[in-house]
């Protein structure tokens, strides 16, 4: 199996409270894979510390063979795009602008034609060309993200790290950004890996899933071995009767397991 | 239907709606640019004629050539000396001071992701006033002679904004950590001003007021050399930083996913400025309004992107600065009434309008 991205033994902790302990996995080139696990589990941590926002302690994240952590961040630009969860602007830019920001790793001072181009072409390419004079601002939630996306691709980065592209999104719009995702994947444009929460989602368009429980990896592979309900049980907490809809695998969440026996022993304390 | 005939439009390369607003927008922003410039030189004009002598538009532009090509111009000896030696050092000395506010704010409201931010931020009209206090009252200063609060304001101005830039290096550099050491410091070297203060003479307590009410008159043409040299260094840094400032207004986090740096480039950032301020508050005292708003004037008509921003708010800080100046040295004559104060009464009530007028009320929301 060809492998574009593998990660061994990462550890990071946020003040001496450990977050990642001892990951390690492999992604193969031209696949959607995403990371589910509950709040606190390590999904964004992980992204972060691949695109190397934050620096893990140890461990080893190599994209192609080479060394993240001994990259310089330009590099690390041109190889991993981030796509942000999308939040108000300070200081807002018009669309177009915002896009522009993600050539960066590739130009001097002087943006050239073809960078303007390329911007334009990723714009066509995600239907928001009419956007290009908007304020990043005044654009929904939906569209923003659309932004983000497009800001990546002009990164031409072949590994692209999305955190939650479907959080505060409407199911419409859940789906377009998903479905703009995972064509981008099938034309082997790029490697996608994202944090999500939402377990039918991950099922619906992920090749494979990584289920993270405190800072390990609780299981791996495809959408069917890994959302079953004995791990959604020992992962979440939570009772939940997992049917089938177009060949991936559905979860409806039933009731709680631990957390209601915990709050019952806090009660009768 | 519609779509697909502009898809086929594209392909044959031309452009679409969208794209040529978006070129046109682009070429707006270098018109504004050179109209502004035009209106200094206009003002220059103007300004330079007003005052105790009576001068001539005419004369003013004849004087300046005749310095060039001294044998064609006939031109009064005394008017020459006035418009050279006084009128045009006060007027350069405006254009490089507010030119240099406004570049300077700009990127510090880019680096601390801040439309509060403004070049005095970190401390440096604090520091400066200490060091005119502690040069007036105890007479201790870096450098002797006519450099005697000059000196001391900039290089307190320096070790008040080094101060604050080592302590959040330490922290990690963060813009919360550099605004709120940039309080705590200027609240810490207020209070000893002040302290000096009540312990001042009414001479001593003269020229220490009368030094921080921010004033053109320091300007002459030998001291030029210096400011030009730390400009000519410095702002072309500043502006190389175009395209990574733009990047930080979105957030560290993103920056550093596109690969810019985003701690060095603020200590950079912060470095490079306070350099730039330094050098023109020990000269002109605290006038602090211009680097606050020629930013948020220029953000207003141009839009957030640094490569044009940067520029366009050091010349509208030259033209407000200018503007001002103009005012005040007239407005009640022969009194001048110190620039800074000018600044802040005029440019306060046209900014409010901006504010309450301007499409723009993003900064806010």
């Amino acid at each position: 199996m060809m492998i574009k991205l593998q990660a061994t033994d990462i550890v990071f902790s946020y003040d001496s409270s450990p977050i990642l302990k001892n990951l390690s996995f492999e992604i193969a080139p031209a696949k959607l894979v995403s990371i589910v696990g509950p709040n606190g589990s390590g999904k964004s941590t992980l992204i972060k510390c691949i695109d190397r926002i934050l620096t893990p302690e140890s461990g080893s994240i190599l994209i192609d063979r080479n060394d993240i952590t001994k990259m310089k961040r330009m590099d690390v630009a041109r190889n991993l795009a981030y796509v942000p969860q999308s939040s108000l602007r300070i200081f807002p830019n018009n669309v177009f602008d915002t896009v522009l920001m993600g050539r960066r790793p590739h130009l001097g001072w002087l943006s050239s034609e073809e960078d303007g181009e390329k911007v334009w072409e990723v714009l066509r390419l995600l239907g928001i060309e009419e956007l290009g004079m908007n304020s990043f601002n005044e654009l929904s939630g939906g569209q923003q993200q659309k932004v983000l996306i497009a800001r990546a691709l002009v990164q031409e980065a072949k590994v692209m790290l999305l955190d939650e592209p479907t959080s505060n999104l409407d199911i419409w719009h859940q789906l377009d950004v998903m479905s703009i995702i995972k064509n981008l994947v099938k034309k082997k444009v790029v490697t996608a890996l994202m944090a999500i929460h939402d377990l039918n989602i991950a099922s619906k368009y992920s090749d494979r899933i990584i289920m993270m429980k405190r800072g390990t990896i609780v299981a791996a592979g495809d959408p069917m071995s890994v959302l079953t309900a004995e791990n959604i049980a020992s992962v979440y907490g939570v009772e939940a009767a997992v049917r089938t809809q177009s060949e991936a695998p559905y979860v409806v969440p039933l009731k709680q397991i631990k957390m209601e026996k915990r709050r019952t022993h806090l009660v009768t304390k | 239907m519609a779509k697909a005939v502009r898809r086929r439009a594209t392909r044959a390369g031309k452009i679409s709606a969208v794209q040529e607003a978006y070129n046109k927008f682009v070429f707006g922003k270098t018109i504004f640019m050179v109209a502004i410039l035009l209106l200094i030189t206009l003002l220059i004009g103007i300004i330079i004629t007003l005052g105790p002598l009576d001068i001539s538009v005419a004369e003013v532009y004849c004087a300046l050539l005749d310095k060039f090509y001294p044998d064609y111009f006939d031109v009064e000896k005394l008017t020459g000396q006035v418009i050279w030696n006084i009128r045009f050092p006060r007027i350069i000395g405006g254009f490089m001071a507010g030119f240099g506010f406004g570049i300077c704010g700009c990127v510090m409201q880019a680096v601390l992701k801040n439309p509060l931010a403004s070049p005095f931020t970190l401390g440096i009209s604090a520091g400066s006033q200490f060091g005119i206090a502690l040069a007036a009252v105890l007479g201790v200063s870096v450098l002797g002679g006519p450099y005697l609060l000059i000196g001391n304001a900039f290089v307190f101005a320096l070790l008040c904004a080094g101060f604050i830039i080592a302590l959040s290096a330490i922290k990690g550099a963060t813009s919360e950590t550099l605004i709120l050491a940039g309080i705590a410091v200027n609240y810490f070297f207020s209070a000893m001003s002040q302290l000096f203060r009540y312990f001042a003479t009414d001479e001593q307590l003269r020229l220490m007021t009368t030094w921080g009410m921010g004033d053109l008159a320091a300007f002459s043409w030998n001291k030029f050399p210096l400011i030009l040299t730390i400009f000519a260094i410095c702002i072309p840094l500043l502006m190389m930083k175009a395209w990574d400032l733009n990047i930080m207004t979105v957030g560290d986090e993103t920056a550093k996913s596109i690969g810019v740096n985003a701690n060095t480039v603020r200590i950079f950032i912060m470095v490079v400025s306070s350099l730039v301020v330094a050098t023109i508050v020990c000269f002109t005292g605290t006038i602090g309004f211009i680097g606050l708003v020629a930013p948020h004037m220029a953000r207003m008509v141009i839009g957030g992107d640094h490569r044009f921003l940067i520029p366009a708010s050091g010349i509208l800080g030259a033209f407000v600065l200018i503007g001002a100046d103009g005012v005040a040295m007239n407005i009640i004559a022969p009194t001048i009434i110190p620039t800074g104060i000018m600044t802040s009464i005029l440019g306060v009530p046209f900014f409010m309008y901006l504010i309450m007028k301007g499409r723009r009320r993003e900064f806010w929301s």
